[in-house]
């Protein structure tokens, strides 16, 4: 019954391999298993957003994806993001913006923020709030968050690059 | 999680195989957007997992205008939402599949997820019932297919027989001057359960309405075709007074409790506003067409 699998997938651009357990989680996976802690867990029930990573390239709640189910996938997680110390034009706004405070929702919010920004270069306000609707902060009240996305967007446009392909 | 084993045949054979072999033993997993929530909490505990989600008839979206949608029960709703012509033809279930959750939700959730796990507040399935779909369900005896709104017994229960898998949601293709919507109502703007939905789609012939359907969500103990609200269109102008008893029906159809997201009186109350206000924008819709 709780007989490991081999699980082969690519994980921010290195091929990685794993074991686990049908049971557990990919975020079980990315954390305990590579740890990997970036992606946070939160509520376990897809809500809250805070283990949002890009499978393929569209984000989803890793803690409703198992292990076994990233089977020659491509994902790609927080720890993705920066190019050694060299961050994320996200993740430079949000240091600029002040967007976080205790930080638990920060790693989910980048990268749904990725994945809009890799979509849609030049969101508006509105879809904005719209591609962040399934990750939840109790600190910010968002809109510093938002500003840091909209002003992120508009850096990349202006020659900032993210350092990898996210 | 409880222990379990997991498959992903590629084959509709391999996997029926399986679903056979295990019977009440086993449970298909598509985006798991439920069945995972289910499993942790123990709810459901399944000591086989099929993922279907490699299977080629379960993976199918394949639109004409002849034959109508063959729409596989494995499509993410993300996959529906973006698609040109299901935007263009259906418009109400694919406003459904795009306000199910979050995009981390519908990026991994299907619409034949939404109907097999069997929620009375489930998005698309109103939709669906709108648009008349069937659903094309194989299993050990060979295939069978069953009208969606028949589908789901009660919640969390469906049709389904230990063995049986849904395969794909036949909709007929629209008809000429026809076309769906679809409404939700919950306090807030993104991310929550229904508090009542209503689908309809409304083909007219001229400024007459000739065919109507009504589907009905979170207002019983199923989703619900409102047969009589729907039949009260046909040969009827779209005005207030055929709109006032559309909806009037279409709230008598209804039969739901009292919860945390409404009372059953207000609950009834909304499916008659959102009754008229659906059918209006399907037929502006359909009136393009």
């Amino acid at each position: 019954m709780s007989k490991k699998t081999l699980v082969e997938t690519t994980i921010n651009g290195e091929a990685v391999e794993f074991l686990c357990e049908p049971r557990q989680s990919l975020l079980e996976c990315l954390r305990d298993v590579l740890e990997l802690t970036g992606s946070k867990e939160g509520c376990l029930t897809g809500d809250c957003g805070a283990c949002s990573v890009l499978v393929d390239g569209r984000a989803v709640c890793s803690c409703l994806m198992l292990g076994v189910e990233a089977q020659g996938k491509n994902i790609r997680t927080v720890e993705g993001l920066a190019d050694g110390t060299a961050l994320h034009p996200l993740q430079q706004k949000f240091l600029e913006h002040a967007s976080l405070q205790c930080g638990i929702c920060t790693p989910g919010i980048l990268v749904s923020a990725t994945a809009l920004l890799n979509r849609n270069p030049d969101p508006t306000e509105q879809e904005v709030r719209y591609a962040l609707a399934g990750n939840l902060c109790r600190c910010t009240g968002y809109d510093k968050i938002v500003r840091a996305v909209l002003d992120a967007a508009k850096a990349m446009k202006s020659g900032a690059r993210p350092n990898r392909a996210a | 999680m409880h222990a379990f084993n997991y498959e992903s045949p590629s084959t509709l054979a391999d996997a029926l195989k399986l679903m056979k072999a295990h019977g009440e033993k086993a449970r298909p997993l598509c985006g798991g957007t439920d069945l995972l929530i289910q499993m942790r909490a123990g709810v459901r505990q399944p000591e086989f997992v099929v993922d279907i989600k490699k299977i080629k008839e379960l993976r199918e979206l394949k639109f004409s205008a002849r034959a109508g949608l063959r729409l596989g029960a494995a499509v993410s709703c993300i996959d529906i939402a973006e698609n040109e012509e299901m935007r263009r033809n259906y418009p109400g279930l694919t406003e459904a599949a795009h306000l199910i959750g979050s995009l981390q939700i519908q990026n991994r959730a299907s619409v034949g997820g939404n109907l097999c796990n069997g929620s009375p507040a489930a998005d698309s399935t109103p939709a669906l019932i709108a648009l008349k779909a069937r659903a094309r369900i194989a299993g050990p005896r060979g295939e069978r297919e069953v009208p969606v709104e028949e589908f789901v017994v009660s919640p969390g229960r469906t049709v389904l027989k230990p063995g049986e898998l849904l395969v794909q949601l036949l909709i007929p293709a629209p008809a000429p001057h026809s076309s769906d919507a679809y409404l939700r109502f919950i306090p807030r703007n993104e991310m929550d359960i229904a508090v009542v939905g209503v689908g309809a789609s409304v083909t007219l012939d001229g400024d007459k309405v000739k065919a109507a359907r009504i589907g009905l969500g979170a207002v019983a103990a199923t989703p619900l075709f409102a047969q009589k609200a729907s039949e009260s269109l046909a040969g009827k102008k779209l005005d207030d007074a055929a709109l006032e008893t559309a909806a009037r029906l279409a709230s008598e159809a209804s039969s739901p409790i009292d919860d945390m997201r409404g009372t059953a009186e207000y609950r009834r109350h909304v499916t008659g506003v959102l009754t008229r206000r659906v059918l209006t924008i399907a037929a502006e819709r359909a009136r393009k067409r």
